[in-house]
């Protein structure tokens, strides 16, 4: 006789194998990875004991890279080869990149997005920010001793456009890592500030980073995190601060930055000097340019001067998102600091002044987003107690579809809680016309050309018809990473023609096959081996959700059905003994098959139970 | 319980007008916390896209019962007095005349001043409409005149758009 287990719902059966599942900050400066560890989420430090990556990475001969710290000490001497805020790049085509007439890099204009071309030839950012992120990945691995981890929580600055989101997601398959879901950043950090402090109410998260500004009205509710209205600036962040000390500093010195060298240099000498006057109410800015040295004296008060207009655009977008949310200054309970650039005294001034409210600051600005998304990825990972804590996000940019003269008519508003679908139909202009180019837009303003291209494509197939009777039903579908697909059909003639889109700045599948095959991050693994291991953990993980659900709600099924799961269970277990990974996703894929029904079934009852004995008086 | 359900049912709600607010907004976040995507995201891919189905199909009825003009639309159509907005213009006749004055104040409006307190009639006039239908759907069960309503107060909606467009290239 067999002894079977049976675990506790939702739980896995072996309480021994824990997933390993980690949350990592990809920042414009600053990268971290965060795990739960004994209990605690908290950043994992390098070998050095340094928990903070640097967002640099430097390009040697015969494909060679430093990646960090070491990638940083060399940006002033080696700064066409040294990418550092590459996270600015991301999902950007070059006339976008807010500033690249002060970046010294060899810019690569190509259509969708920007490339820098170094001694190791062409690298896109989607590229420069895999080799971080497959650095924190081998960190994680190296603190854990495995080498599969679970899974990851990526965070995105919540302004992140789609282009954006889907070429950081790129970047984490580049490096290998098995993308649980993309949370913005904000939410991370209320994530991590609300588990320590059980708040409840609503909250403002102020997220000024190295180069991407955020703000977010979160309502806690009983581990429930709902977003009620985002906002922020891509572009804006701690390197403006930088640059705008680096240009006074040209100014009263009456010297010139030309060359790559002196141009990194002199932003290196600002952000020491702004760092010093954070602690100091002066400070000296001192630079080995190449026409001599400068030593330029500098205050607070002048620092403070200089870049209020930055604040003040941060304190905008606060008001909008107040607007947008429909509250008051006075409803907000609290105010959360995130971001080095928050430790700029003139900067928790401002705020405090704003909100009328000291700002929370007792988490290190720099590691909550990252231990915010660590305390997610273990709940999603399944470690976690049933209904802990349940992230509800909003897409940050409204969402729509070019229509005659050039006009936005949109589709999905921002601030739309996701996952959404909106459907919308539209018609033929035309008598006979068989085609329909759409072409898929982004931002608030009414004019296409105010707003980000995200995607253009042709519905064809259309069969003729007088011009109006067409009806082409436009579907707009934004997941739970914030990630867009759209589909298009006509309705009318039975005849039914679809195409799904994805945004033009993702990398085609095949893309990221080919820089897989190129050896990408991992220089050991050989393509097949890795094809075979994916596939056998992919096995494991889908049994081990199967027979979790079989012992949660089994009894739903009959003899029967239950065989038929319990066969292809068997099958996967032994199919995942062979060395045919194809043969194991075949298997996989089958299991999947015969559980759909039971999964529907499982789904319709917790939406049942969800309200149940909860009738319309007592809730 | 089914996907296809009408958003009162799967809110486990009574088929009317009047909502409490603080118990709509709970019901959401209990529905969510048992359908949305991150609950499953250590499952397979099937129980992934029905989480999605779910949580989207449960974020598209909170949002329509959230908002009294959709929420009051919705009921209509379930009675059989769909809105049309396109091909029926049918609004109540004292409210046409009201329509033409208002966009000749718009039009006529010099100031920051008089531009408020058009917007101060026209949501008087918007709370109004609002409790008349609160009384047509849940206690006179007229849709077809609930349905004029919804239209009227489709129009304000688009109106207080065009005012505050209004007001702020004023402000420029």
């Amino acid at each position: 006789m067999t002894l079977l287990q049976i675990s506790e719902p939702g739980q896995s059966p072996d309480p021994h194998q824990r997933r390993i599942a980690v949350g990592i900050d990809l920042g414009t400066t600053n990268s971290l990875v965060a795990a739960l560890r004994h209990g605690v989420a908290e950043c994992l430090p390098d070998a050095m004991g340094r928990a903070i990556l640097p967002s640099a990475v430097r390009y040697l001969e015969g494909g060679r890279r430093q990646i960090g710290h070491d990638a940083l000490a060399a940006q002033a001497d080696d700064p066409l080869d040294t990418v550092v805020s590459v996270k600015r790049l991301m999902g950007r085509e070059l006339a976008d990149v807010v500033g690249r007439e002060r970046l010294p890099y060899r810019f690569v204009d190509r259509p969708g997005m920007v490339a820098i071309e170094t001694r190791d030839g062409m690298k896109t950012p989607v590229e420069v920010s895999a080799e971080i992120l497959a650095a924190l990945r081998q960190r994680a691995e190296d603190s854990f001793g495995t080498d599969e981890l679970f899974g990851a929580v990526i965070t995105v600055p919540a302004y992140f456009d789609d282009a954006q989101r889907q070429a950081t997601k790129d970047a984490a398959r580049l490096a290998r890592l098995n993308v649980l879901r993309l949370i913005n950043e904000p939410t991370a950090a209320a994530v991590a500030y609300g588990l320590d402090n059980a708040s409840e109410g609503l909250y403002a998260v102020y997220d000024l980073g190295g180069g991407t500004f955020d703000i977010s009205l979160l309502r806690l509710t009983q581990g429930v995190f709902e977003v009620v209205s985002t906002g922020g600036d891509a572009a804006l962040g701690g390197d403006d601060f930088d640059a705008a000390l680096a240009e006074w500093a040209l100014a009263q010195t009456g010297r010139r930055a030309t060359t790559p060298r002196d141009q990194r240099a002199l932003l290196v000498a600002a952000r020491a000097a702004k760092e010093a006057l954070t602690d100091a109410p002066s400070a000296t800015l001192t630079c080995a340019l190449s026409g001599g040295p400068i030593a330029l004296p500098v205050t607070r008060a002048q620092f403070d001067a200089l870049t209020r207009g930055l604040v003040e655009r941060t304190l905008a977008a606060a008001r909008q998102v107040l607007r947008d949310g429909g509250v008051s200054r006075a409803d907000v309970k609290g105010v959360v600091m995130v971001g080095g650039s928050t430790r700029m005294p003139a900067v928790r001034t401002a705020v405090g002044e704003f909100f009328g409210r000291e700002p929370l600051v007792n988490l290190n600005p720099d590691e909550v987003v990252a231990v915010g998304a660590a305390i997610q990825a273990n709940a999603l990972a399944g470690n976690s107690r049933d209904g802990e804590i349940l992230l509800l996000d909003v897409i940050p940019l409204s969402l729509g579809i070019e229509t005659m003269g050039g006009l936005v008519e949109r589709i999905i508003e921002r601030n739309s809680t996701i996952p959404v679908a909106k459907a919308q139909d539209f018609t033929t202009f035309k008598d006979g016309q068989t085609a329909m180019a759409l072409h898929v837009v982004q931002g608030e303003r009414e004019l296409v050309a105010d707003c980000r291209s995200l995607a253009r494509f042709e519905l064809r197939g259309i069969p003729p018809m007088v011009a109006g009777a067409a009806r082409i039903r436009v579907t707009f579908e934004v997941d739970a990473d914030g990630l867009l697909a759209v589909l298009a059909r006509e309705l009318t003639s039975g005849v039914e023609a679809k195409v799904a889109v994805k945004p033009s700045y993702g990398l085609a599948d095949e893309d990221i096959a080919r820089m897989l095959k190129a050896g990408f991050g991992a220089a050991d693994a050989d393509a097949a081996v890795r094809s075979l291991r994916e596939a056998r953990v992919e096995a494991e993980r889908m049994v081990l959700a199967t027979r979790a659900a079989l012992a949660a709600d089994g009894e739903m099924l009959d003899a029967d059905e239950r065989a038929a799961i319990e066969a292809q269970i068997a099958h996967v277990e032994t199919v995942a003994r062979s060395d045919d990974h194809h043969a194991i996703d075949d298997a996989i894929k089958a299991l999947a098959d015969a559980t759909e029904a039971f999964a529907a079934m499982r789904m319709n009852r917790g939406i049942r139970n969800a309200l149940a004995g909860r009738s319309v008086e007592d809730i | 319980m089914n996907i296809t359900d009408n958003d009162f049912v799967l809110f486990g709600l009574p088929e009317c007008f009047a909502l409490d607010r603080p118990d709509l907004d709970a019901r959401w976040r209990k529905l969510q916390a048992s359908a949305h995507p991150d609950k499953f995201a250590a499952e397979g891919p099937a129980a992934q896209r029905m989480a999605m189905q779910w949580s989207v199909r449960i974020n598209e009825a909170y949002r329509r019962l959230r908002e009294p003009l959709t929420r009051a639309a919705y009921l209509c159509e379930l009675r059989g007095a769909p809105i049309e907005a396109q091909s029926n213009t049918t609004m109540p006749a004292d409210f046409l005349m009201q329509q033409m004055s208002w966009r000749e104040a718009l039009d006529d409006a010099a100031n920051d001043a008089e531009l408020a307190a058009l917007d101060d009639e026209v949501r008087t006039t918007e709370r109004a409409l609002l409790a008349q239908l609160a009384e047509l759907l849940d206690e006179r069960h007229a849709p077809a005149l609930a349905a004029e309503r919804v239209r009227a107060l489709m129009f304000i909606a688009k109106f207080r758009a065009d005012l505050s467009r209004r007001a702020e290239a004023t402000q420029d």
